[in-house]
């Protein structure tokens, strides 16, 4: 596929096309049907699906092999390295979230490790899996599931359902209103002002609601942005024939500070939101 | 990459479970154990701490002890020194008074013997005197008119 690029604009863009498509299964009148699903929303991107699920599961035997022997005296190697990232999710999670919660740590580890696992899914040359799955059949393959916007608005919007729940929690559902509206203006609450009270309340309503949606909307935009930026910079470099390989290299590099560093951002708001949700202002 | 719920709900149903499991069962082994090494290591320096200490101490210690031992052993030694030469001193002294006393007795001994013989000797001699006076006297002079003068011999010898 990389031999036949640069042939003309047709030829490469119809490699590009190839390489952005998902793996689809959906429903039509009953019938189970693959890749055929262009505009349905019921449908599922099973390469995504399959990819994300398999490193979850990948994140999760390995840290619970280690969970399960650790050590305290003598940690392998292993648990050592495996240490070091907990070590960082901890200090990260109690240097920014000052509640008490069970639940913050490990999801932050799970966003962490799990975003990137499937980001560093990018560095693997771009024809090879998909290369692989067409011997045996599959047409379309895309390996990287963080450049599938449906896998990082999915994280989000858990992230955002997590965030409602536990503004509402710390604050009941009568802060949870406040907070919507009575910022950042505060209304006036006696006096000739009390006729501007409801413009001033709808107003605060707009611009609190654009603001907590953003939340979400911005958290799965930048990973996926980022990601799919990367994954298509992949796939112009691997067009260009044997000399794509320095090339190849350097972006890889590059690319292995954008990986961890999206992974640790993903984790770090996710963080930031949910203090801001337990905090008082 | 348009939206499509089965991707979307499933990423969501599969970062629940992810998320749980982790919660439950690998979170707080891993956490624990290292909370436990930090205490682990904590308590460990504390003890080396406190083991320098008892060290630094049990060495001062032993340093007195060293030199109160050194000053007893000198004290023993300057006296045995002193009861030596006492001792010697006497022995010198007695041997000394010994000998004097052995002397006086042989000197006292000597001269007793000395004196009897002395005095032995003289009765003999005055004994073989009167006799030869006596045979000669036997012979010529009747010994009965002479006894004045012999007498006065034998008390002169």
């Amino acid at each position: 596929m990389a031999s036949d690029g640069g042939h003309g604009s047709e030829a490469s863009g119809g490699y590009i096309q190839h390489h952005l498509k998902n793996l689809q299964v959906c429903k039509v009148d009953g019938e189970w049907v693959w890749n055929d699903c262009a505009g349905n929303f019921w449908a599922m991107n099973v390469d995504s699906m399959f990819f994300s699920v398999f490193l979850g599961l990948l994140f999760l035997w390995m840290f619970r092999k280690v969970a399960k022997n650790a050590s305290v005296g003598k940690p392998g190697k292993l648990q050592a390295s495996v240490e070091i990232v907990v070590g960082i999710v901890d200090t990260s999670v109690r240097e920014t979230f000052h509640g008490k919660s069970k639940l913050i740590a490990p999801l932050a580890l799970t966003i962490f490790v799990w975003v990137f696992m499937m980001n560093l899914m990018d560095l693997i040359p771009v024809d090879l899996l998909p290369g692989v799955a067409s011997l045996v059949g599959i047409p379309y393959l895309k390996v990287v599931p963080t450049t599938d916007v449906n896998i990082t608005f999915g994280m989000s919007l858990s992230v955002f359902v997590l965030i409602l729940f536990f503004t509402i929690r710390s604050k009941g559902v009568g802060g949870f209103i406040r907070e919507l509206t009575m910022h950042p203006i505060a209304p006036p609450t006696k006096g000739f002002g009390l006729i501007a009270a409801p413009i001033i309340i709808a107003f605060n309503f707009i611009l609190e609601t654009v603001s907590l949606l953003a939340k979400p909307l911005s958290l799965s935009l930048r990973l996926f942005g980022n990601m799919f930026a990367g994954e298509l910079i992949f796939i112009l470099i691997a067009m260009i024939g044997w000399y794509q390989l320095p090339l190849h290299f350097m972006w890889a590099v590059f690319h292995l500070l954008i990986v961890t560093l999206q992974a640790y951002i993903f984790m770090m708001l996710t963080v930031v939101y949910l203090s801001l949700a337990i905090e008082e202002h | 990459m348009d939206i499509n719920i089965g991707t979307l709900v499933g990423q969501m149903i599969a970062m629940l479970v992810f998320v749980w499991f982790c919660m439950k069962v690998v979170w707080p082994p891993i956490l624990n154990a290292i909370e436990e090494r930090q205490t682990e290591i904590a308590d460990g320096l504390a003890a080396a701490e406190r083991g320098q200490q008892s060290l630094g101490k049990a060495q001062v210690e032993a340093g007195e002890i060293v030199d109160d031992a050194r000053r007893q052993a000198t004290g023993i030694l300057d006296q045995a020194h002193t009861r030596a030469s006492e001792i010697v001193a006497d022995g010198k002294a007695d041997g000394v008074r010994e000998r004097e006393r052995q002397l006086a007795v042989a000197t006292a001994e000597i001269e007793q013997e000395a004196n009897r013989a002395r005095e032995e000797l003289r009765g003999q001699v005055s004994a073989i005197a009167v006799a030869s006076a006596e045979k000669i006297l036997q012979r010529e002079i009747d010994s009965s008119a002479h006894e004045d003068i012999l007498s006065k011999l034998a008390a002169e010898l």
